[in-house]
């Protein structure tokens, strides 16, 4: 069944916003419509995304089979040593479990586990029906802890109390239970910890040897590549470094209000905004040596970069690219990195963006650009042949799409194979934004016969 | 090693499973009410269960996959589902359209008990469901049963809502294919077709989630079967279900409710079981088998023939759902090879397991069956001792890299290839790929092995 009429929601009117045709008043965070077929997660979904790349501890999903196999290893997040958070383990409730209660359950499983295992913590995620049942996770860890005398815990990551968003604020309170519980000596006063960013693909080790080559020493990435241990003396630092917007900015804030470590928000993607953060780090300890050093790097890179790109940008000049992405953080950035390959942005939205974002996004982007709150597939197709899209940047559930719609895709979500961070990861994108958008495969789409490929 | 934390000690584990051979029920039923034309899988729960079930079968479809949500949120859980569930079907008819919305429960709905019937009644008083759409629903609480639970569940719904007895028999034959890839119902149905038999499928994935490139988005693709033929499966001469446990339930529930009589089958992979297969076809048809048919077989026998010297005494561990596990089994062990390890995470039951021992008995030294198990303890097993061939969905595929041993990729999920909705593992055809599939992995091995001295080009 085919439909030709602009099908939107009643209700969901207002979080779509056209820039240009009204005034900007776009409505979010709002639950999702029942019945709607919105591409949002749970809280379990985003606490799980928070923590799982912390490689050497326990992760035990406490629930029924289903939410722990659908987090086992779908995410890139990769680790220099242990590897036990690629492993799924689940609690696998039972009906006699839903009617008697868990929490025996859960206590052998965390004891075998631990004894088999040997991690240097564990996290136990609580999941809907958990908090139904009504477990007491908080009591069972504690217990677990003292015996095994490694820190244990609960995450309240019930998926029903909301959308991912919750989930990152759960992730949060539990990591900020680890900080402050290890030792501070031999710190450098030029110190911060890396926020919000998983090591997908390995981009932190890329971001990490940025800090090392400004002077900078890194003590604990918060998550990717993470280690309970470093966590543990996070608060030793002297700066955070937050980069996605909703994922680990609560945890800045506790650690600012406890710890008193200011945070600045930044960016790793694109060229502006890589260089930015590096500048922002610089400036914030001030060190005249380091500020030097950092500028000395940003230009290293943008020399090696910029011829590059040029060529990517002839071909890719003025065709059109849609957003649509978790966090609207990661929009912002976006916008600007497409602009730089000469694309034009004519639609961008985010399953969890803050009133603040979406205000921000219609500041950077041009007049007529659809930005949109929570969206479906059939908003989505629409939009995309209504601007007449040549490029999606989505995740796993709009990939299909655009492909059948014959439009060049880019995985920009906790998916993607190649690190799209820094100044290389800048070049990354803009290759494969290249080979999706000029790819000959979009000749064979039945209604786009012309068009131009490939010759770089 | 990424499995590095995988010990060669056992021991026994009861309250946990690691790297789980299952998954959860509502994924099953979703899959299934895509078989339905038109049909808008309705997930009653919260909406991260429905996230995580659509991205899976996206995963391993590699197509766009629509289902709705009731976005339950905490009132939900105090005050019950009602209000979301009945918000939704309004929501749905009026923006999406679809011919019957397929509601499937989660743990959660079960767990705080929401009545889905008295639910669907009061949506249609209050005149939410137009007239000529409908709302069916299954249970599937995660707590019980896997995924191929929740399979077996949402096909019998299908029967327990349409199915009607017209006063007189069609020569029609219903087929209930398992939860198998949409490549394998195609099959299914072709083999019947080249026999003159008209059949009616339920469910019916393919053309859903095996469609073309056309370069328009179908929020409801071409296939699946309708709901005139799901009303017409009461009037046929019998049904074969293939797959007791994904389709026996639901050929039961049809064979009670309109006296149409049921034969429960293997799935038909394999030489033998598409032989059982074939000749039910035959005998419930009453017509005879072409040449075409037995042309394909006498192909799969020569290909056995030809290099069965291959086949003979190679060790297999299998991973996967219950069905799939016994027809697999049956056929390695009739062209010589041994399944020496069988884990499903489905808990399937003592009398399957005493199936399997039954099929494996004349596999020489010990072979291994956990049932539900999990990929953990298969490791283990593995770790002690090796196996020369490994057959098993997606995550098999650590284990294949750290104990380094030829893999074959079959079951739900496939994450990493393509071609198993394109192509099927059922029926003759299905065989003779299975059997390449096979002998490419076990000689590709050999190859990669041999010393230049045994390097062979002709094999
Ligand atoms: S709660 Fe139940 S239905 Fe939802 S993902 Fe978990 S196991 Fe599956
Ligand atoms: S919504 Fe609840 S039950 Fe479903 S996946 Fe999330 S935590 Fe699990």
């Amino acid at each position: 069944m085919e439909t030709s009429t602009p099908v939107i929601f009643e209700e969901r009117e207002n979080q779509i916003h056209r820039k240009g045709e009204s005034p900007f008043n776009i409505d979010c965070n709002r639950d999702s419509l029942a019945g709607a077929i919105s591409q949002r997660a749970c809280v379990f979904c985003g606490s799980r995304v928070v923590l799982y790349p912390i490689a050497d501890a326990l992760h035990l999903v406490h629930g029924p089979i289903g939410c722990a196999v659908y987090t086992w290893d779908i995410r890139g997040a990769l680790s220099s040593g242990p590897e036990l958070h690629r492993l799924s383990f689940s609690t696998d409730l039972q009906e006699k479990d839903v009617i008697f209660g868990g929490e025996k359950k859960l206590y052998k499983a965390l004891n075998e586990l631990i004894d088999l295992h040997g991690p240097k913590a564990a996290f136990v995620y609580s999941t809907c029906i958990v908090g139904i049942i009504g477990d007491d996770l908080e009591a069972v860890c504690r217990k677990v802890s003292a015996e095994k005398k490694i820190p244990v815990i609960p995450v309240q990551s019930e998926g029903l109390k909301g959308n991912k968003r919750e989930g990152y604020n759960a992730a949060c309170k539990a990591l900020f239970r680890l900080v402050g519980t290890g030792e501070t000596d031999n710190i450098s006063p030029y110190s911060l910890n890396i926020l919000g960013d998983f090591n997908l693909a390995g981009e932190i080790w890329l971001i990490r040897d940025y800090f090392k080559r400004m002077g900078v020493e890194v003590v604990a990435n918060i998550t990717g590549d993470g280690r309970i241990a470093d966590i543990k003396r996070a608060h030793g630092a002297k700066l955070n470094v937050v980069q996605c917007s909703g994922s680990t900015m609560d945890l800045a804030n506790m650690m600012e209000e406890t710890y008193g470590i200011p945070h600045i928000r930044v960016s790793y993607f694109g060229v502006e905004d890589m260089a930015q953060a590096l500048y922002d780090v610089a400036n914030y300890f001030g060190d005249s040596q380091m500020i030097e050093k950092t500028k000395e790097l940003v230009k290293d890179e943008l020399k090696v970069l910029y011829p590059e790109l040029k060529k990517y940008k002839k071909a890719l000049e003025g065709k059109k690219a849609a957003i649509y992405v978790g966090g609207s953080f990661k929009a912002f950035s976006l916008v600007k990195a497409l602009r730089h390959l000469g694309m034009k942005v004519v639609m961008v939205g985010s399953q969890t963006g803050t009133k603040e974002d979406y205000a921000e996004l219609e500041q950077i982007t041009d007049p007529g650009t659809i930005i949109v709150d929570d969206t479906n597939p059939l908003e989505l197709s629409q939009f995309i042949k209504e601007k007449g899209v040549d490029l999606f940047i989505g995740g796993v559930k709009e990939r299909p799409i655009a492909y059948k719609l014959g439009v060049g895709f880019c995985d920009h979500n906790h998916e993607r194979k190649i690190g799209l961070e820094g100044f290389e990861g800048m070049l990354n994108f803009a290759k494969e934004v290249y080979n999706t958008v000029m790819s000959p495969v979009w000749r064979f789409v039945p209604r786009n016969t012309t068009g131009d490929v490939k010759n770089v | 090693m990424l499995l590095k934390h995988t010990t060669d000690e056992i021991k026994e584990r009861n309250a946990l499973s690691v790297n789980p051979a299952k998954t959860c029920q509502p994924i099953g039923a979703m899959y299934a009410a895509l078989g339905i034309h038109g049909c808008l899988p309705h997930s009653h729960g919260s909406q991260g269960c429905y996230a995580y079930h659509r991205s899976a079968l996206t995963r391993h479809y590699k197509e766009p996959v629509i289902a709705a949500t009731s976005a339950f949120t905490e009132g939900a859980s105090v005050f019950g589902g009602q209000a979301n569930l009945l918000q939704s079907i309004d929501n749905i008819f009026t923006v999406y359209n679809p011919a019957v919305i397929a509601v499937h429960t989660t743990c959660l709905s079960e767990t705080i008990g929401d009545d889905l019937p008295q639910i669907i009644n009061k949506a249609r008083t209050e005149g939410k469901i137009p007239e000529g759409k409908y709302v069916i629903h299954t249970n599937t609480p995660s707590y019980v049963g896997s995924h191929v639970t929740g399979f077996s569940n949402m096909t019998r719904a299908m029967v327990d809502y349409f199915s009607e007895y017209n006063g007189s028999k069609n020569k029609i034959v219903n087929l209930i294919p398992g939860f198998v890839e949409p490549s394998d119902m195609e099959e299914m149905k072709r083999l019947a077709a080249a026999m003159g038999i008209k059949t009616i499928m339920f469910p019916d994935t393919s053309k859903v989630l095996n469609g073309p490139m056309t370069g328009k988005y179908k929020m409801f693709p071409d296939g699946g079967v309708t709901i005139e033929e799901l009303k017409m499966t009461g009037s046929s001469i019998g049904t074969i279900a293939l797959g007791p446990f994904a389709s026996g339930a639901a050929a039961k529930a049809l064979d009670v409710k309109c006296k149409v009589r049921c034969e429960i089958l293997d799935l038909p992979i394999g030489l033998h079981a598409t032989d059982a297969f074939i000749d039910q076809l035959r005998c419930m048809a009453n017509v005879n088998v072409p040449d075409s048919i037995n042309f394909e077989r006498g192909q799969m026998l020569d290909i056995i023939a030809d290099m069965h010297q291959y086949f003979y005494g190679k060790r297999v561990g299998l991973v996967g759902d219950p069905d799939q596990i016994l027809a697999l089994a049956k056929f390695l062990v009739s062209i010589d090879m041994q399944p020496v390890y069988m884990v499903t995470g489905t808990p399937a039951g003592k009398k399957f397991e005493q199936d399997l021992r039954e099929i494996t008995a004349e596999v020489p030294g010990e072979v291994k069956i956990k049932v539900p198990g999990d990929m953990f303890l298969f490791h283990q097993w593995i770790k002690n001792e090796p196996v020369d061939l490994l057959i098993g969905n997606t995550y098999v595929k650590y284990i294949a890299r750290d104990e380094d041993i030829p893999f074959i990729r079959h079951g739900f999920p496939i994450l990493d290839r393509v071609g198993h909705s394109y192509f099927p593992t059922v029926g003759y055809r299905g065989g003779m790929r299975l059997l390449e599939k096979i002998l490419n992995a076990l000689l590709d091995r050999k190859d990669r092995d041999a010393t230049d001295i045994e390097f062979e080009l002709v094999m």
